[in-house]
């Protein structure tokens, strides 16, 4: 028997009347982006709608519950945009999407922060069971980012991965850790993904939790696909909405992990997921793959902070409803 | 397609030359305007349909004349009647719903609809606007219309089984206004397609959506296609093959580093050359934008450059934007001097 678990990617959107509050305290340029030093005014606003996202998940049943990671203003790159060793510069692109961040340039040695432990703690507070992390995974961290200070492309990826190690190493006690890992697949590593997976391994050997690591926006290349299995992880997130073929290809061709993460909703589509058509699909994987998963995380392909609010909690609860019982392969 | 360039050389144009100077489209709404939206869309303030109207046509008619006394060519009324790009137009075709704000980018949100089902030609989405601008403006008038490509890419699609598909569909409709344009008298109109360049792989079905918009209309209507901030080595020279006459691109805001990208195979269309930056607040000089227009000249010949700045204005203070455009023409007239005394190379022509 499996266990559905059902849970999400973080970087929830804003609730409305935040999205207003806080562009009212903040601004609307580049220069008024979080940068790790807020004052009193916005850290109380962003506490109210992390207690906010942390209530609508509990109301909903989620099994894992997230901070929601409201304050990424340059989302999965957050983590280095607030360090002190970085400079933010001009907006760019956030992978294919209509959506920007400032390209963060690390000018100095990557020494650990706890920006992102502080908000775990803020949410610890508010919740007793199933709290859950989410990290970008080193890869996708490192090729968000420009170095200007390590030199070369190894020495910088080892850098990043240590530095989300010790970063990993002040969480409070979490159930799972979420590291999202989207670059593995958009733009593969050269080297096959060798390197990749060692740095993966290296965050995932710093926190005692269960790590899963999500790939999406299409599935990973086999060779980079079996290099990841080699890292010391508990779980492969597949996005079975935008290639699903392809990721049951990957599991049935080069193996998978003991648990797994399902990408099952549209975290980019405002249609709604029935939990009945939730359950059809981990049910669909389930006969198209021979393994006895122990427990099948259900999840949104994606971050999430693309949906409107509404939207985007009628999914969670979707979700929620698909987890209430167990599945037979 | 034939040379539709000459229509909008101005009567009394000083030089043999003729670069023709227009802009991409929004330009900063005047504050005034701004809070007539705040009180017509607020309750119990009294201000009615009437009154907003009204602040629509007087900000159409200032806007309208603050590019004519820049000096631009083909001038529109800075789309003062729209609020954004995508929503202006999902709101006038009946098949998408609104259900809230995302996220652009920091606190910057816009209401990104959903098609839930067929969409349909509803109301007229632009005739009004240009039927105005073209009455109180003295020089011809253009009329920017947000591509069926980024209408589809930008919103969520729920009804169609493909972005693509909804794509024509939405070209489809394009293409009625688009008539209902020209027979208002429009003869320049520009495709903006800004999702090209964040699904730079896509360029097929914009170039099959264009299809679409384009039939019917008449030989003497100058079409052109607007795209910005994207890595244009992803899509040129397939773009090439696209049925318009011209392409708008933003270029000055990477400092030019892109300009060789359409320089092998030759550029074989007209040039509309982004030659000021619209993310910086800070003027550019005459003499740094004569050497911007200058660069143009590596890609085509001056018949062929159209001299434009890279986006829309509306980011921008509205006396920035002023400035920008009065120095945009002046170096435009300044190098036309030049090329008519000989004093330019034309790398392009040679």
């Amino acid at each position: 028997m499996t266990q559905v678990v059902a849970t999400t990617t973080g970087l929830y959107p804003l609730p409305d009347g935040a999205k207003d509050e806080l562009a009212n305290l903040k601004g609307h340029q580049r220069s008024d982006l979080i940068d790790g030093t807020e004052g009193e005014e916005i850290v109380s606003a962003y506490e109210q709608a992390r207690e906010d996202v942390i209530a609508v998940q509990q109301a909903a049943g989620l099994d894992r519950i997230v901070e929601g990671q409201l304050r990424w203003d340059d989302m999965l790159a957050h983590p280095l945009t607030v360090h002190d060793a970085v400079e933010t510069r001009g907006i760019v692109r956030y992978y294919d999407n209509n959506n920007f961040y400032r390209e963060p340039v690390v000018t100095g040695e990557l020494t650990f922060d706890g920006d992102v432990s502080a908000e775990l703690d803020a949410a610890a507070d508010l919740v007793d069971d199933g709290l859950q992390a989410v990290l970008p995974g080193p890869y996708s961290l490192a090729d968000l980012a420009t170095d200007e200070y390590y030199g070369d492309q190894d020495a910088f990826l080892d850098a990043i991965a240590g530095f989300l190690a010790e970063e990993t190493g002040a969480f409070p006690d979490v159930e799972t850790l979420f590291l999202l890992e989207p670059s593995l697949v958009t733009d593969p590593p050269a080297d096959g993904g060798e390197r990749a997976s060692e740095a993966i391994d290296t965050v995932a050997a710093a926190i005692d939790a269960d790590v899963v690591v999500q790939t999406y926006w299409g599935a990973l290349e086999e060779k980079v696909y079996a290099y990841l299995l080699d890292a010391g992880i508990d779980a492969v997130g597949y996005d079975l909405v935008s290639d699903h073929e392809q990721a049951i290809h990957n599991i049935n061709e080069y193996g998978t992990t003991d648990d797994v993460a399902l990408g099952l909703v549209d975290g980019q589509n405002t249609r709604v997921e029935t939990s009945a058509e939730i359950r059809e699909r981990i049910e669909w994987f389930l006969e198209g793959t021979t393994n006895d998963f122990e427990t099948v995380y259900a999840t949104p392909n994606t971050e999430l902070f693309y949906l409107p609010v509404n939207k985007f909690e009628a999914k969670l609860e979707s979700l929620a409803g698909a987890a209430t019982e167990e599945v037979d392969a | 397609m034939s040379d539709t360039r000459e229509q909008f050389r101005p009567t009394d144009h000083d030089n043999e030359h003729f670069l023709l100077t227009t802009v991409v489209g929004s330009y900063p709404k005047p504050e005034w305007h701004d809070r007539a939206r705040e009180l017509y869309e607020a309750d119990d303030t009294g201000f009615d349909d009437d009154d907003w109207e009204e602040s629509k046509d007087d900000a159409s008619r200032v806007i309208t004349h603050e590019h004519e006394r820049a000096g631009i060519d083909v001038v529109t009324d800075g789309e003062m009647r729209r609020n954004e790009m995508v929503e202006y137009f999902a709101h006038r075709i009946d098949g998408y719903e609104f259900n809230g704000r995302v996220k652009v980018w920091g606190h910057n949100y816009f209401d990104k609809p959903s098609v839930v089902e067929d969409v349909e030609y509803d109301e007229s989405w632009l005739v009004e606007e240009f039927e105005f601008t073209d009455e109180v403006a003295d020089v011809p008038v253009k009329v920017p219309i947000t591509g069926p490509y980024t209408l589809a890419s930008w919103s969520f699609n729920e009804a169609y089984d493909s972005e693509a598909e909804l794509a024509y569909d939405l070209a489809d409709l394009v293409n009625e206004e688009i008539e209902a344009l020209v027979e208002a008298g429009a003869r320049y109109i520009q495709i903006d397609e800004p999702a090209l360049a964040t699904t730079p792989d896509d360029h097929a079905i914009v170039g099959e959506a264009l299809e679409h918009i384009v039939e019917d209309v008449p030989d003497d209507v100058r079409l052109g296609l607007h795209v910005c901030y994207g890595d244009y080595s992803r899509i040129y020279p397939e773009i090439l093959e696209f049925p318009v006459e011209e392409f708008d691109l933003e270029l000055a805001n990477g400092d030019f580093e892109q300009i060789d990208v359409f320089k092998e195979p030759e550029f074989t269309k007209d040039l509309a050359l982004g030659v000021v930056d619209v993310h910086d607040a800070e003027v550019e000089s005459v003499e740094e934008i004569k050497d911007n227009i200058k660069k143009g000249l590596e890609v085509v010949p001056p018949e062929r450059l159209t001299v434009s700045p890279d986006c829309g204005l509306k980011l921008l203070p509205r006396e920035v934007a002023y400035e920008k455009m009065a120095n945009l023409t002046t170096a435009a007239r300044e190098v036309e001097a030049e090329l008519d005394a000989g004093e330019i190379d034309v790398p392009a022509s040679e």
